[in-house]
């Protein structure tokens, strides 16, 4: 019973971060109807920025808070120079970009930062906490990564609930002709939506880097199961992705719980399941629409 | 007298073949693969599609000889790999050009015919060499149109991410079953060694020894030379009008009777076909099956190879790969002389891979030999508008 609360622990912790993931592929989704496979190694580079400045001796916040602006900058940054002559093209030309990019930014990191293995710091400890004699997989980093994320996702609503630029925003995903006769700037919209995205993005991999060893390629599992979970809540809705992201915590969790040696097949029950949703139920869990079949 | 050279032909002849552009010039990236069906012109080549494959092949396979006899060990090794990008390329070409669906899983079939050979050669008295390549295609394919038909119903992003999956995903069982397929360390290949009559052949035409690297090089290029054999006719059939027409017009298609989920997965299945056989030809030249040769990387590098040499285009495909392997050891070089280390030098080639997928996607879709052929096409519109008027 202990080992099951701890797994179910452990799998809605890491549930939370694909969450803010996913939900960084949907706000992109969204806005462009590109998905940006890019996103994982943006997120790995704005975290190895912050690798570096906790090396040179400055504190956790401080490296945070620069590792979230780089990622501002360079989200609005990919998307003016990049993304933007291939925006509203055939679909395909803005997936293989999108694929450069990913490849590209990945041994950029590895040029500057190199690819060995560091560790990263976390601000808050490791050990769980004790509830009577036991110990509980809930540890103070987690519930800092839960808190992080639920902050996050307080404040994008937020922003597109009551505010204009937030208005402007949906204005501009849901409708590019209609906001633009409106007079809202689309474009600087697009571009802020990437910048936002690439925030969350890089949240989602300070959070999963604490604790961790990180690496060039730490965050190709994460796309994946960023994808995924996106996917499960029907690429459109960020209530979707952060159940979707929730649901594959869990799954994830139970399976290397429980299945002997599970830990080499988290990828491959990924892989299942999103197989399994395509087939099963191609709309995803929250679909508003049927985008998706070819 | 290259290798390379030899499909040029087939591009030179089909250009040859097709007198006359449409006026909308395709803009879209897969464009570079539309054949221009029109009038032929006098051309000294054979009229039969078929006869002018098999006399490019003969060209290619004299091409091939010509090119392992001439260069020295080292280059043999390079163009042994070559072989192994250039077939998974072709495969991927067929499914990305011609029906316009993304992978980014080949490096996992890849995978699959590359274990499967192998297992197969670590039996104690391994089956002769072709039925185990054969067998590496088999069990590459069954894995394909599994894949394939959960492919055939997505598009673009979909298939992407979940081919993303796949390639991430299937390394993780080789781990998993580490007593049967070595977990991280991986399988060590036995190659078979070079048959007697390939000994005397060797020395009948240039003198050189035959050793088991030039073997491996020729091994693959026969593999190379019948895969693009087969995918050209294929290409050249009904079957590939029909993968075009899914891919262009999708509504039309479905209209005239073409079922598109049963063609995609027929694409699917061919192009993991030939990434099983590149798969067990690598498996051969690298004699090493193992998780870490079959990164992301390595299918990111087969699309940037089948992007930058035109998506369609089975000389692009060659063409592409041929940067594949020629590209590393010169930006290495490149990088170690601007002061990096060598394991960041080694970073510069999937560096460039990536940019060159968005620089050719935003500044040439159409890709190299997309690129040339719609130029050449135009120039030979305008010229048949000028006669017309002038007529």
């Amino acid at each position: 019973m202990q080992y099951f609360v701890n797994v179910t622990l452990t799998g809605l912790t890491e549930g939370m971060v694909y969450s803010a993931f996913a939900l960084a592929l949907v706000l992109i989704w969204r806005s462009t109807r590109i998905v940006n496979f890019a996103q994982g190694s943006m997120a790995a580079a704005t975290t190895f920025i912050a690798l570096a400045l906790i090396q040179a001796g400055q504190s956790y916040w401080v490296a945070l808070v620069v590792a979230l602006l780089s990622g501002l900058l360079l989200g609005a940054i990919v998307e003016r120079v990049v993304i933007r002559p291939v925006e509203g093209g055939p679909e395909l030309n803005a997936v293989i970009v999108t694929l450069g990019l990913f490849v590209a930014i990945q041994a950029a990191i590895a040029i500057v930062f190199g690819s060995a293995f560091q560790s990263f710091p976390t601000p808050f400890g490791l050990e769980g906490f004790q509830i009577g004699d036991n110990r509980i997989a809930l540890t103070p980093n987690s519930v800092w990564v839960i808190a992080a994320v639920l902050v996050t996702m307080a404040l994008l609503v937020v922003l597109f609930r009551f505010t204009r630029i937030g208005l402007a925003m949906r204005a501009s995903a849901f409708g590019q002709e209609v906001a633009r006769l409106l007079g809202v700037r689309v474009g600087r919209m697009l571009t802020l939506g990437w910048a936002l995205a690439a925030v969350v993005g890089s949240l989602a991999g300070l959070l999963i880097a604490g604790g961790e060893f990180v690496y060039p390629a730490y965050m190709d599992s994460l796309i994946v199961f960023g994808f995924v979970a996106a996917v499960l809540g029907g690429l459109d809705s960020p209530i979707g992705a952060i159940v979707g992201g929730l649901i594959l915590g869990l799954a994830l969790s139970y399976v290397s719980g429980y299945v002997e040696r599970g830990s080499a097949l988290v990828n491959v029950a990924a892989l299942v399941i999103l197989m399994v949703v395509l087939l099963v139920r191609p709309g995803g869990l929250f679909a508003s629409s049927t985008a998706r079949r070819a | 007298m290259s290798d390379l050279q030899s499909p040029a032909n087939t591009t030179a002849e089909s250009n040859r073949a097709g007198g006359k552009a449409s006026e909308d010039a395709p803009t879209e990236a897969t464009a570079g693969a539309d054949q221009p069906t029109a009038t032929r012109r006098r051309s000294l080549l054979p009229s039969s599609t078929l006869l002018r494959h098999l006399l490019v092949l003969l060209i290619g396979a004299v091409g091939a000889v010509v090119l392992l006899e001439t260069t020295d060990p080292f280059t043999n090794s390079q163009l042994a790999t070559l072989t192994y990008y250039a077939i998974a390329a072709g495969g991927l070409t067929v499914l990305t050009g011609m029906n316009g669906q993304i992978s980014l899983g080949h490096g996992a079939l890849m995978a699959v015919g590359a274990y499967t050979t192998a297992l197969f050669l670590s039996a104690d008295e391994p089956l002769p060499l072709p039925l185990i390549l054969l067998a590496a295609i088999v069990t590459a394919t069954a894995v394909g149109a599994l894949v394939g038909v959960a492919a055939a119903r997505l598009h673009g992003p979909y298939l992407a991410g979940a081919t993303l999956a796949l390639a991430v995903g299937l390394p993780g069982l080789a781990i998993y079953f580490h007593d049967v397929l070595g977990g991280e360390q991986g399988m060590r290949v036995r190659a078979p060694r070079a048959p007697e009559a390939f000994e005397s052949f060797i020395s009948a035409v240039s003198g050189n020894s035959a050793t088991n690297t030039k073997w491996l090089a020729y091994l693959g290029a026969i593999c190379l030379l019948i895969t693009y054999f087969l995918l050209a006719n294929l290409i050249r059939s009904r079957i590939g009008r029909t993968w075009r027409a899914v891919r262009d017009q999708e509504v039309a298609a479905e209209l005239a009777g073409i079922n598109l989920g049963a063609w995609r997965v027929l694409a699917f299945v061919v192009s993991a076909a030939a990434a099983g056989l590149a798969g067990g030809v690598l498996a051969l030249v690298v004699r090493l099956a193992a998780p870490s040769g079959f990164t992301l990387v390595l299918s990111l590098a087969l699309l940037t190879a089948i992007v930058i040499g035109g998506l369609g285009s089975l000389l692009g495909a060659l063409l592409g790969s041929a940067l594949l392997v020629f590209l590393p050891p010169f930006v290495t070089d490149l990088g170690t002389g601007w002061g990096l280390d060598n394991t960041e030098a080694a970073q510069l080639a999937p560096f460039v891979y990536g940019v060159v997928l968005i620089v050719a996607m935003i500044f040439a879709p159409a890709g190299v030999v997309g690129s040339l052929r719609m130029r050449w096409l135009t120039r030979q519109a305008k010229r048949s508008a000028a006669r017309a008027s002038r007529g």
